[in-house]
């Protein structure tokens, strides 16, 4: 018994573990230091855990789109994050026509909804446009040909965008109902904070359902698991992956509003670091996996926004919340390396990669 | 199989003037055409903007030319040029909408100057006539051109390709030349003009590379220069050309192209070490940067008096950040040994953001220096004397790439090269033939690292300082780019790649904020149309193509 495993288990193994049991053992220390010190108040934990709810259901939806489309075509669509910038970042144009007709105030469910519209439909757009442009022609390439690709997409759309929109910040006006927060006893809730989690939670269940099912989603998920008998099965292939890049697009662009009621300004840079998020909450969760991508953007939003505070302060290290970003790639290096399958995946990732 | 349609019909063309039409639109709201305006090929008829929109237009209409092999008739010319026309009426409407709207508000080049560049400065009533007559007189070109016989084809494209080139190439080209006492004054009044050529120089130019293609289309093929197939004394002589060439390049070109030439060196560093990874490994590596900060922070660290009571000098830090690159690359190297593909390439742009983080946070500022960076950063010495200039810097760069392209090209065919690829052709294949993967692999890793790391060492020295906003991710991909351009595995690819894309933006500085926006245009259709290069390496080639032709030779016949 002892001798296989010495000989299953190399050095290598043995490095891994030992960096993960490292880490392992300072974010327990750390956050052992925390609560014993008791810096922080019930209310802040609140607080932190409120804020990473709703950052974290952002994540989920855009996360939906890397697990949709990876879960067809088996490629990280690395413009994704680009996919979700354009509707945010047009929308704010659409927003502040409305606030400059005083709409947004006077109307604000219809205004929502309009701004929402926009977003959505761009960021519908734009995915469907470059999956038709850049990915249809590379479906049998060999795969880092299509990742090459994405990642050209994704600059190409960033700086596409830059150009047509200009290089600089983009406010995104407040709403009046939002502004203020409600309070049940020491919990405390921003309005901004609640249409997040709120909003995301809606777009996550008509998204389940579509996937779960509507005849499209069926077929979706046929495709998923086989390419070529889907297609014998007599599905348009070709269309069912459209429909998903329209679909994970759309998300995207709902997102993108959520994420500007929280965060109100755009730029064209806005997508990178929460496009990287979401993917890895995708693999989190598992990716390929619908569920998992709203279990992985919750888990991630909340360590990264209760983890500074809770572990690396705990450390002693000094403005712990310059390495939230920190936490997030450690936590997909770390996912990718231990568990590429994430927490709901099943073995996806080992079949085809 | 579908089968194209034998002639170029009139909804084909309708289709073709649109899609054109349309990437005019977004190359001129993106800002490029407003930008390139003052950027003359020929001095007061046209600059690169207007090659710029008119360039998508006439690129449509011969690329769908020559996939469709339209019939040679007349027809072909008046599709054309309805082609060239309905691209022409989309950027007239545009023209025209920006003057009812105010395009503006959204969409910030859609300026005056923008539509007045459309127009060719005609003013509103004429000016989108103008442009439509332009645009359908190009399609109709293209067409005529579909026409002409090979040799006469070849000899236009060349010609007017080169031209603009030249065009472009005035401020490099003046700057050698202006030595030479007569020669630059010829240049300087016949052939070039304040920005780009003399209208009078460019048909000189134009006969003059037209008749060389003619003639030389016309001579036997087979006839190229080929080192391999010359007796022993010109092939050494040619090569101590070509050194002596390198040898002598600053004193040629001057202070500021010789930065830009240092950059290139950089790049190529860089390149050459990715190569390795990418090319040779098979394994995409998108944190290539922290590699680079890497070296260049120890270089930084060592040799800063703000941070070391007693700093070493460049040549006593230089093992120390050479050897500290060669552990951080087996240190990323060990836990992503499982990983292939895709998630090798997201857990290395993780790693590379990780690395940013850590030297941008307070946490390490005592060490690293936070967001001011690491000033006083020592220049390596030779005896007595500092290498400060940008020429003098050029020497080191060219020391280090010497020294780096020896051991790439020894390394490719090594049986640590041949191990390599054995891995990115197929890693459980390699396995099986006994090929030990962990420790073939973590040397990718390390000796990329390492060329990496010796890039940064330079680079530090050259600027005296380091920041961490000069690590950010854009530096890996423009490494990838450049590799991609030129060709992964392939070393002379390396040197296109990093000619092509780092030192043709700094020649045109107006290109400088579209650089991302045409990389990542270039990615894309690399990947498309030609996924092994410019400079391809044999076997890389053979291997990408092999997909389809099995997928050709599986493809069943049509039934007809």
């Amino acid at each position: 018994m002892l001798r296989m495993w010495r000989q299953r288990v190399t050095l290598t193994d043995l490095v891994i573990w030992g960096l993960g049991i490292l880490i392992l053992v300072g974010v327990v220390w750390g956050s052992i230091q925390t609560l014993r010190l008791g810096k922080y108040t019930l209310a802040i934990w609140y607080d932190l855990i409120i804020t990473g709810l709703a950052l974290g259901g952002v994540y989920a939806l855009i996360a939906l789109g890397y697990t949709l489309v990876y879960g067809i075509l088996r490629m990280i669509n690395f413009a994704h994050s680009e996919i979700f910038m354009s509707g945010a970042f047009t929308a704010t144009f659409a927003a502040d026509a409305l606030y400059q007709a005083g709409w947004w105030n006077s109307y604000p469910v219809l205004s929502l909804l309009i701004v929402l519209l926009v977003a959505a439909t761009v960021s519908a757009t734009i995915a469907f446009s470059v999956e038709r442009i850049a990915y249809r022609p590379l479906r049998y390439a060999p795969r880092l040909v299509p990742l090459i690709t994405a990642i050209g997409t994704s600059f190409f759309l960033q700086y596409t965008f830059r150009g047509l929109y200009g290089s600089g910040q983009k406010g995104y006006p407040d709403m009046d109902i939002f502004q203020g927060a409600i309070v049940f006893g020491d919990v405390r809730i921003l309005k901004t904070q609640l249409v997040a989690i709120v909003g995301a939670v809606i777009m996550m269940v008509i998204l389940f359902s579509i996937v779960q099912y509507t005849k499209i989603g069926k077929a979706m998920r046929s495709v998923s698991e086989d390419k070529e008998t889907a297609a014998l099965m007599g599905i348009d292939v070709d269309r069912i992956i459209s429909t998903t890049f329209l679909l994970g697009g759309i998300s995207a662009g709902v997102a993108g509003i959520l994420f500007l009621i929280l965060f109100p300004v755009a730029h064209f840079f806005m997508g990178f670091v929460p496009g990287l998020k979401a993917f890895t909450s995708a693999v989190l969760g598992g990716i390929g996996n619908v569920p998992g991508a709203f279990l992985g953007g919750v888990l991630l939003g909340l360590l990264e926004s209760v983890g500074p505070s809770l572990f690396l302060d705990g450390l002693g290290i000094p403005a712990p919340y310059q390495l939230k970003d920190a936490i997030a790639f450690t936590i997909l290096v770390f996912i990718l390396i231990f568990r590429p399958t994430g927490i709901l995946g099943e073995r996806m990732a080992q079949t085809k990669l | 199989m579908q089968i194209s349609a034998p002639s170029f019909s009139w909804k084909e063309a309708v289709r073709v003037g649109v899609l054109g039409g349309a990437i005019a639109i977004l190359i001129s709201l993106v800002g490029m055409v407003a930008a390139f305006g003052e950027r003359y090929i020929v001095y007061g008829w046209f600059s690169m903007g207007q090659v710029l929109f008119l360039a998508p237009i006439l690129f449509m209409v011969s690329l769908t030319l020559r996939r469709e092999k339209a019939s040679t008739s007349s027809k072909t010319v008046l599709h054309s040029l309805l082609a060239g026309a309905v691209g022409g009426v989309m950027l007239a409407v545009l023209v025209l909408l920006g003057q009812v709207i105010n395009l503006r508000a959204v969409l910030v080049n859609a300026s005056p100057r923008l539509y007045g560049m459309l127009t060719f400065n005609q003013g509103l009533p004429a000016g989108p006539f103008v442009l439509i007559a332009v645009t359908a007189l190009l399609g109709a070109v293209a067409g005529a051109y579909h026409l002409l016989p090979p040799r006469w084809q070849r000899t236009l494209s060349q010609a007017v390709i080169w031209l603009i080139l030249t065009g472009l190439m005035r401020d490099l080209i003046m700057n050698i030349v202006v030595r030479w006492r007569l020669v630059g004054e010829l240049f300087k009044t016949v052939l070039f003009a304040s920005s780009g050529l003399q209208p009078i120089g460019a048909i000189v130019l134009l006969l003059l590379i037209g008749g060389l293609v003619y003639w030389r289309s016309g001579q036997p093929a087979g006839r190229g220069f080929s080192l391999k197939n010359q007796p022993p004394t010109i092939r050494w002589a040619s090569i101590a050309g070509i050194v002596l060439i390198f040898l002598t390049l600053p004193q040629i070109l001057g202070v500021y192209f010789s930065e830009i030439l240092d950059n290139v060196m950089m790049y190529i560093l860089m390149g050459l070490g990715l190569n390795i990874v990418v090319g040779f490994a098979g394994l995409l590596d998108l944190g290539y940067v922290a590699f680079f900060a890497i070296g260049a922070y120890t270089m930084g660290v060592l040799t800063s008096p703000e941070l070391r009571a007693e700093p070493l000098t460049y040549w006593q830090a230089l093992p120390f950040a050479l050897v500290i690159s060669f552990i951080s690359g087996l240190i990323l190297g060990l836990p992503v040994l499982k990983l292939r593909g895709d998630y090798l390439a997201i857990v290395t742009l993780g790693f590379g953001e990780i690395v940013r983080l850590l030297v941008l946070s307070d946490w390490l500022r005592p060490w690293l220096g936070g967001t001011q960076g690491i000033q006083l950063i020592a220049q390596p010495r030779i005896g007595s004397m500092v290498l400060n200039t940008q020429e003098e810097l050029y020497y080191l760069f060219l020391l280090g790439v010497g020294i780096i392209l020896f051991i790439a090209i020894r390394l490719k065919d090594s049986r640590l090269g041949r191990a390599w690829m054995a891995l990115r052709e197929d890693e459980d294949v390699a396995m099986a033939m006994g090929i030990n993967h962990v420790v073939v692999k973590l040397l990718a890793f390390a000796t990329g690292a390492v060329f990496s790391g010796l890039a940064g060492t330079i680079f530090a020295a050259k600027l005296t300082s380091v920041y961490p906003h000069s690590m950010n991710f854009l530096v890996s991909i423009n490494v990838l780019a450049l590799l991609i351009l030129g060709g992964m595995g392939s070393i002379p690819g390396a040197f296109v790649g990093a000619l092509v894309l780092i030192g043709a933006p700094e020649l045109l500085r107006e290109f400088a904020e579209f650089r991302y926006l045409v990389y990542g245009a270039l990615l894309v259709t690399m990947m498309v149309t030609r996924p092994e290069g410019l400079w391809p390496e044999e076997r890389r080639r053979l291997e990408l193509h092999e997909a389809e032709e099995e997928l050709k030779g599986a493809e069943p016949v049509p039934a007809s």
